[in-house]
């Protein structure tokens, strides 16, 4: 779906195509910003927070940066990034939600 | 298969106004992709170097949640939901230059990355305000830093040396250790965002030369994957953003 015939090779997409995906952020721009003054208790605070900054980051990700576009070993490096991320995460946290178990001293 | 000869000659022929193919590609297609994916590659050590950061940031609230809660009140979720919104636009001016550049429309991708450099300056011009103000308040975390702003603004009470925060009580020390702790991360973490960011803008400023030149020379066919490069890096940028900004300004719950 090129949007010029002299340049069928390229993934530029319609206009139309980025201004929705601007409209579509800054819709959870807002919702972000009314659910953070709603005091909600911390955990699900916290939780819509993250889920609607993983849904903005996931928009960008594939319309803006082109990845529903790219080839799949450019989805196999981008996705690889962040299961290491969550590698990462889940190591780090599990080390300290478990470190009261086994309690040493100065830690 | 490209000989030496022939790609100087190409070379010769037409610069860089059109992209010239190396000698490992078979297609400018196969290129254009391995230009792609090692810039995801690039992308990818970026978010877990920002991730590091994000891990650490998790731990300590977790930990300190109370006075992490208290410390964040005091940054202005309209300054930083102001900048939010310029970053979105950023990305989505940022966008349409690519979109310009691969259509080879060189006055529109100039005006574009002139866009894009604009709503990235006024970010800055928003962090300098926000900056002054925290130095303005002794929240930087260094020798002077006080948790005095800290307690002011949450109408704290402190009695004996300690800092009563409704569900517990802290000594003022440690009160002051922890939201210390917090002005750490938001600097660290913002203040690396932030160069990424001025990164951004000057690379921005060059790829805005080349477009103009192109467009002033009229070139038919110009590379357009410089233009794509930069616009995945600056859309990574946007992306570090969205999440400090809910983190650091909103915090989630109460």
């Amino acid at each position: 779906m090129a949007a010029h015939s002299h340049e069928e090779h390229t993934h530029a997409q319609r206009v139309s195509f980025y201004a929705k995906t601007l409209w579509v952020l800054m819709v959870l721009l807002v919702v972000t910003v009314w659910a953070g003054f709603l005091k909600l208790p911390d955990w699900l605070g916290i939780a819509v927070a993250l889920t609607i900054a993983v849904t903005k980051a996931t928009i960008v990700i594939m319309n803006f940066m082109h990845v529903r576009f790219s080839s799949k070993l450019a989805w196999l490096f981008a996705g690889a990034g962040f299961f290491w991320l969550i590698i990462m995460f889940a190591f780090a946290f599990a080390d300290y939600a478990s470190r009261h178990w086994e309690p040493v001293q100065g830690w | 298969m490209v000989s030496v000869r022939e790609a100087e000659l190409h070379l010769i022929e037409h610069g860089r106004e059109v992209p010239h193919l190396g000698e490992q590609y078979e297609t400018i297609e196969q290129q254009n992709d391995a230009y792609t994916i090692g810039m995801w590659a690039f992308i990818v050590q970026e978010v877990l170097f920002f991730g590091g950061l994000f891990a650490s940031y998790a731990v300590y609230r977790f930990k300190y949640l109370y006075e992490f809660v208290a410390a964040h009140h005091t940054l202005s979720v309209v300054f930083g939901a102001l900048n939010t919104f310029v970053l979105l636009v950023s990305s989505y001016t940022m966008a349409r230059a690519v979109r310009a550049a691969m259509l080879q429309q060189h006055k529109t991708q100039f005006k574009y990355l002139l866009w894009t450099i604009f709503f990235a300056s006024i970010f800055m011009v928003n962090k300098y305000f926000e900056y002054s103000s925290k130095y303005h308040h002794q929240l930087i975390p260094n020798q002077s830093y006080s948790a005095e702003e800290v307690i002011h603004h949450n109408h704290l009470k402190v009695d004996n040396g300690m800092v009563d925060l409704g569900k517990r009580k802290v000594s003022l020390e440690e009160f002051t250790g922890r939201t210390k702790l917090f002005f750490s991360f938001y600097f660290i973490m913002t203040g690396l965002h932030g160069l990424h960011v001025l990164v951004g803008i000057i690379i921005l400023a060059i790829l805005a030369v080349r477009a103009y030149s192109d467009h002033i020379r009229r070139v038919p066919h110009a590379d357009y994957m410089p233009v794509e490069m930069v616009g995945l890096y600056w859309h990574f940028v946007d992306i570090v953003w969205i999440f400090l900004f809910p983190l650091l300004y909103l915090m989630g719950g109460q």
